[in-house]
């Protein structure tokens, strides 16, 4: 569309476009510049060259972040894949309340990650819910430790994040059966297909490309969690801060008088790399298909 | 920022059920269920909502219990035997949770005014304006989408404090004012609005002001409302960037404040319950009274463009 001065496009997009330069781009360039640096929260800022990076290598608890990760997104993967499309299935069809259980189940996806974490994190008590129905069917005679065990802390989050990522999954997954044609559905009924082989024949290659992009999201949410690790160890990263996850390491370095915000760069360049991977794989698949 | 970073930001698709007939214009015989697998259905979905509202069900209910009731008992109750609001006072007692809803409140409002004056001009630049260099800023919002909050989190705090903004809540705002991603989702409801509306109105002599005022944005209120609703759920969830920028405990927003009386381990888990469903229960309404926009301006996104 025409526009009689020529400046008229950058007026509009110009608080935007101020937003992206200031709040978006130069904070990536000075990501990569601080991480060469000894920078801290008071003071510092000399070129120390390779340092930092040479830090990350031993890192003993960076490794033990590394290591909560992949268990946390092999974990998530198969589960978060999986459990949605199933829900969605469920509702699906257009039957009486069917609103209400939709909004109720992605309930959990509005609240946030600390109410969540806060809650479970009561429900998990060694003297909360989930304890004293153990008890009472006398699974087990003490409580079981979910959220002082190095391990158990880990997978109480990961439990966590799958209950309050299921909803959102769901909508994606929701939206891409609708897309399946049901005259495929309605041909494989007349030849006599099981309801189980059109779930497998029809219904999973049309949502096979939603499939590989819920993935892709899950992995890089995986590597990006924070809060919910974070509000179940009440900030201390489990025993001994091994259940620390790669963001909560950047949020440490970034504050206080151990602060290193070289270093929190340095990690957090890492971890952006570490995020291309999953993108990159989505975007070859995705040629290889088209 | 804000909601670029959150689990919550915007599904671009759509949630359109995948046909309303379904049910009642197939075929004998195909998908149309009998009682017995409807009732199967219910059942099901009736135990899925059990395992996702029972927590937050329990949460509330402790929240209600009161100081003589043993919250620890071992079979639990779920109907408070002693109903008190009292640990709704209590947790203003031990922290000050109101002023924490303000400054949530407070973040939020700065979010959404700066998200939808910004990102509506910006999208209606990039949709309907033709211009020098449009290909690459277009290019350039987009970038950014690959790249995770949290990986700029540390430069952005080190910007914040450099405008001497750390520690205060125009610093935990500013950033996000502006979220990219929003940009983008108004130029594909922008680009949606069919164009020979806005030629009508440049015979009629109509400015780019004009068109977009009276053509271009009565036609995208879906889209924005969306984005109203997403913003004020990204900024009042959001936890690491406040966590981050805040240190006077008067200035807290309700998460870290939240955390803060959590961190607390002598803390009494009614008055930890009653700050959880403050902050909690404020979404589930702004939710329940929006969600019918939502749904609405998330098909209106699902255009595909």
């Amino acid at each position: 569309m025409t526009h009689r001065r020529w400046f008229t496009p950058w007026l509009l997009a110009g608080p935007a476009l101020l937003w992206l330069a200031v709040f978006n781009l130069w904070p990536a360039v000075n990501t990569v510049i601080l991480s060469f640096t000894n920078a801290k929260p008071l003071g510092g800022g000399q070129f120390t060259g390779l340092e930092n990076y040479g830090r990350l290598l031993d890192d003993e608890q960076l490794a033990d972040a590394l290591l909560n990760s992949i268990v946390f997104m092999l974990v998530c993967l198969p589960l978060l894949t999986v459990l949605p499309l199933l829900l969605a299935l469920l509702v699906q069809r257009k039957i009486p309340g069917i609103t209400f259980f939709r909004t109720a189940f992605y309930t959990p996806v509005i609240a946030s990650a600390v109410v969540v974490a806060l809650i479970w994190g009561w429900v998990l008590d060694d003297r909360g819910l989930v304890n004293g129905m153990l008890q009472q069917s006398g699974l087990t005679d003490s409580p079981v430790s979910f959220l002082t065990d190095r391990w158990l802390l880990l997978f109480s989050a990961i439990a966590l994040t799958v209950w309050k990522g299921l909803g959102y999954y769901m909508v994606i997954y929701l939206s891409a059966l609708a897309n399946v044609p049901r005259e495929l559905h309605e041909a494989a009924a007349v030849d006599g297909a099981s309801p189980l082989r059109r779930f497998w024949h029809v219904t999973l290659p049309g949502v096979r490309p939603t499939m590989m992009l819920i993935s892709v999201l899950i992995s890089v949410s995986a590597l990006r969690v924070f809060s919910e690790l974070y509000v179940l160890s009440h900030g201390q990263g489990g025993p001994g801060g091994r259940d620390m996850s790669v963001v909560m390491l950047i949020q440490m370095y970034s504050r206080g008088f151990n602060g290193h915000l070289g270093y929190a760069s340095a990690l957090s360049l890492m971890l952006f790399v570490i995020t291309l991977g999953p993108m990159l794989l989505l975007m070859r698949l995705n040629r290889k298909a088209a | 920022m804000t909601s670029s970073r959150s689990e919550t930001s915007q599904p671009s698709t759509t949630t359109k059920p995948a046909r309303d007939s379904q049910a009642s214009r197939g075929s004998r015989g195909f998908n149309t269920p009998s009682p017995a697998q409807t009732a199967a259905r219910y059942l099901l979905l009736l135990l899925v909502l059990l395992l996702v509202v029972g927590p937050f069900l329990w949460q509330l209910s402790t929240s209600l219990k009161g100081p003589d009731e043993d919250v620890y008992t071992r079979t639990p109750s779920f109907l408070p035997e002693q109903l008190t609001f009292g640990n709704y006072g209590k947790v203003a007692d031990t922290i000050p949770v109101w002023t924490y809803a303000l400054n949530s409140l407070i973040v939020a409002a700065v979010c959404i005014t700066g998200n939808v004056v910004g990102c509506t001009l910006a999208g209606y630049a990039l949709a309907r304006l033709r211009f020098r260099g449009a290909k690459l800023v277009l290019g350039l919002f987009l970038a950014t989408l690959v790249l995770p909050g949290e990986v700029t989190i540390v430069s952005q705090y080190v910007l914040v404090r450099s405008l001497g903004l750390a520690d205060s809540l125009a610093g935990v705002a500013l950033p996000g004012a502006i979220a990219m991603l929003n940009v983008l989702l108004m130029r594909t409801a922008f680009a949606a609005v069919p164009l020979e509306l806005d030629q009508a109105a440049l015979v009629d002599g109509a400015t780019v002001w004009q068109r977009l005022w009276h053509i271009g944005l009565p036609n995208v209120r879906g889209m924005l409302s969306v984005i109203v609703i997403f913003t004020f759920i990204g900024a009042w969830d959001d936890f690491l960037w406040p966590l981050i920028v805040l240190n006077d405990p008067q200035k807290y927003t309700l998460t870290v404040g939240l955390q803060y009386l959590n961190g607390t381990f002598s803390a009494n888990p009614r008055l930890i319950a009653a700050g959880t469903m403050i902050a909690f229960l404020p979404i589930v309404v702004v939710f329940g009274v929006c969600q019918r926009f939502f749904f609405k301006g998330v098909e209106e996104g699902a255009v595909k463009g």
